[in-house]
């Protein structure tokens, strides 16, 4: 017998089976994350996943960072909502540092946070749409995803990674710009919205590509770890926001979206009864920031200058700017000892920080929950059985970022 | 009838006596720790019981304390009751020659991924676990990074000492 040049893994020849590689570098896993997929026919037998590709280790550099230089780590978690991890890292830090936050900078997070999860939002359904063959829908709410960016960018300087605020508030006041694309976005979104609705939530095609598609009881789905949307549509009204309320959402009227089957279908409709939510939430918060008045329209960050970064200008001309400018860019302020969990509603879930000091410079411990990592070990669980064409659209609807999975 | 950390606190003393321990509060967080060999036994507990009800695992994660012989590694559990919205954190310590703790596996799914990270992270080895292989860093990885043992900076580098971070 001739030699045998390819060597194939043993049993390859007899198995009635045919493995697929899914990713990870293929364009529907929409982030850098393989499947191997055992199909019969185009059945899904069994679903391996393998993530870390874009591991960073976040926490072991976390270690040796002081407060805000960890910010921007956060920002390369869920990348299609940054500035709720920036907030919720800040969250974090004041609760173990005591601060507390003059109001009118709570309502001006809870705009950006909002934002950021219509933007979050917009991006999951959007591609859902795109996996089923529809891409109009996508390329049409980009330009307002750009909206929200540019109001990012108004605030922060930033539009992706934004590294937006500080810990005690914001690095500045909103510019009066900053409003006028706020009130743009508040303005023409929810038309925006309505015909992207009119596209999708009732498209026949689409519907029967999502309903029945990776669904999750809420059993399932609670020991499973699942958080936000996902969990929301499996019909368990578990929200941050109102359990834990943070940064003021006590203040704000708005109700909690549930499905029923936890399928590809609620959790698209749950998203998009969500941002109608935050638009909601956002119009209150931004009438709230309006009533304040002369000087209390000014506040943009609390009195904290062990840890809020002083403004240039002061930097130069006040000596106790200085020093602070000086001990915080050095990294020389210490932090007092404590333990703590904080957890905040992020894009696709409850993105929570474990931070441990140990009264040092840096954290001594800091883990990030991140959300999708604990939910895409159900991948399996939810594709098996189904076609190869559900996996590719259980995917995009689990709304999973790669870099938020590998930390 | 809302649950309080002290409620929970005299449930646990009630059934594991002495053996639940180091009670705490930061932050307003229930907090304490158990033997290795307990831990099953008390998570299942947490879970079963008709008012702890125990039963979402948000995180789990370990953390390394070289100065403590003996006691090196912790493996802290973040468990919530969603009903009564309680959160509670539990701890356990290993020593770090031997680092056996039972897995959660099959009282939580969610258990699976966490615990192969923390395994990858710190090489707590979890008894039972399905499939406890590194899950973020490379299969050929021949040490655990996140331990305290393997500083991030270059050691030979001479202006970023511990000194430096408040730690001299």
């Amino acid at each position: 017998m001739v030699d045998q040049h390819i060597k194939l893994p043993e049993g390859s020849i007899e198995k009635q089976t045919t493995t697929l590689n899914l990713g990870p570098t293929h364009p529907a896993t929409h982030g850098v994350f393989q499947n191997i997929l055992e199909l019969d026919g185009e059945r899904i037998v069994s679903a391996k996943q393998t993530v870390g590709y874009i591991h960073r280790a976040f926490e072991k550099i976390a270690e040796r960072r002081p407060l805000y230089q960890i910010t921007p780590l956060t920002d390369r978690l869920n990348y299609c909502s940054s500035p709720i991890n920036n907030m919720g890292w800040h969250i974090t830090c004041e609760k173990l540092l005591g601060i507390s936050l003059p109001k009118r900078v709570d309502y001006l997070r809870v705009i950006i946070m909002e934002l950021a999860r219509i933007s979050d939002h917009l991006i999951c359904n959007s591609i859902v749409g795109v996996d089923t063959g529809a891409y109009t829908g996508f390329l049409y709410v980009m330009q307002y995803r750009e909206l929200i960016y540019e109001i990012y960018e108004e605030v922060c300087g930033s539009r992706l990674t934004t590294n937006i605020g500080r810990i005690g508030g914001f690095e500045r006041n909103f510019t009066n710009t900053a409003f006028q694309k706020l009130e743009k976005f508040l303005k023409e979104y929810p038309d925006v919205l309505r015909e992207f609705e009119n596209l999708f939530s009732r498209n026949r095609i689409f519907m029967e590509r999502t309903m029945g598609v990776g669904p999750i009881s809420a059993e399932r789905a609670l020991n499973y770890g699942f958080t936000g949307p996902n969990l929301r549509a499996a019909g368990v009204d578990y929200d941050v926001r109102i359990h834990t309320p943070y940064s003021s959402y006590q203040d704000f009227e708005f109700t909690v979206p549930v499905g029923t089957t936890g399928d590809c279908y609620d959790r698209y409709l749950v998203r998009d009864q969500e941002m109608w939510q935050s638009l909601h939430i956002i119009e209150q918060a931004y009438k709230k920031v309006q009533e304040f008045k002369g000087a209390e329209a000014e506040v943009f960050h609390a009195d904290v200058p062990e840890y809020y970064l002083p403004e240039k200008k002061d930097v130069y001309t006040k000596m106790e700017a200085l020093i602070w400018h000086f001990k915080i860019i050095m990294g020389e302020i210490d932090i007092p000892p404590g333990e703590l969990y904080n957890s905040v509603e992020g894009g696709n879930g409850e993105l929570g920080f474990y931070l441990i000091s140990d009264g040092g410079r840096t954290p001594y411990r800091l883990h990030f929950r991140r959300p999708c990592f604990v939910y895409y070990q159900a991948f399996e669980e939810l594709v098996k059985g189904s076609m190869l064409s559900d996996a590719v659209i259980v995917l995009s609807s689990l709304n999973l970022i790669a870099g938020e999975m590998d930390g | 009838m809302s649950l309080t950390n002290e409620a929970v606190k005299q449930r646990l003393i009630e059934k594991f006596e002495g053996q639940v321990a180091n009670f705490d509060e930061p932050y307003g967080m229930l907090t304490f720790e158990a033997p290795k060999e307990m831990v099953l036994k008390v998570l299942q507990f947490l879970y079963d019981d008709n008012e702890l009800k125990f039963q979402f695992l948000t995180d789990l994660q370990a953390v390394h304390y070289p100065s403590q012989p003996g006691r090196e590694l912790a493996v802290v559990y973040h468990l919530h009751n969603m009903t009564n919205n309680v959160r509670i954190r539990f701890k356990v310590f290993t020593g770090i020659l031997q680092p056996d703790i039972f897995t959660a596996t099959n009282l939580f799914a969610a258990a699976n991924w966490m615990e192969r990270e923390t395994y990858d992270y710190y090489g707590v080895n979890f008894v039972g676990h399905p499939n406890l292989v590194r899950i973020l860093n490379a299969d050929e990885m021949d040490y655990f990074p996140m331990r305290k043992e393997y500083p991030l900076e270059e050691q030979t580098r001479v202006d970023k000492d511990d000194e430096m971070f408040g730690r001299g």
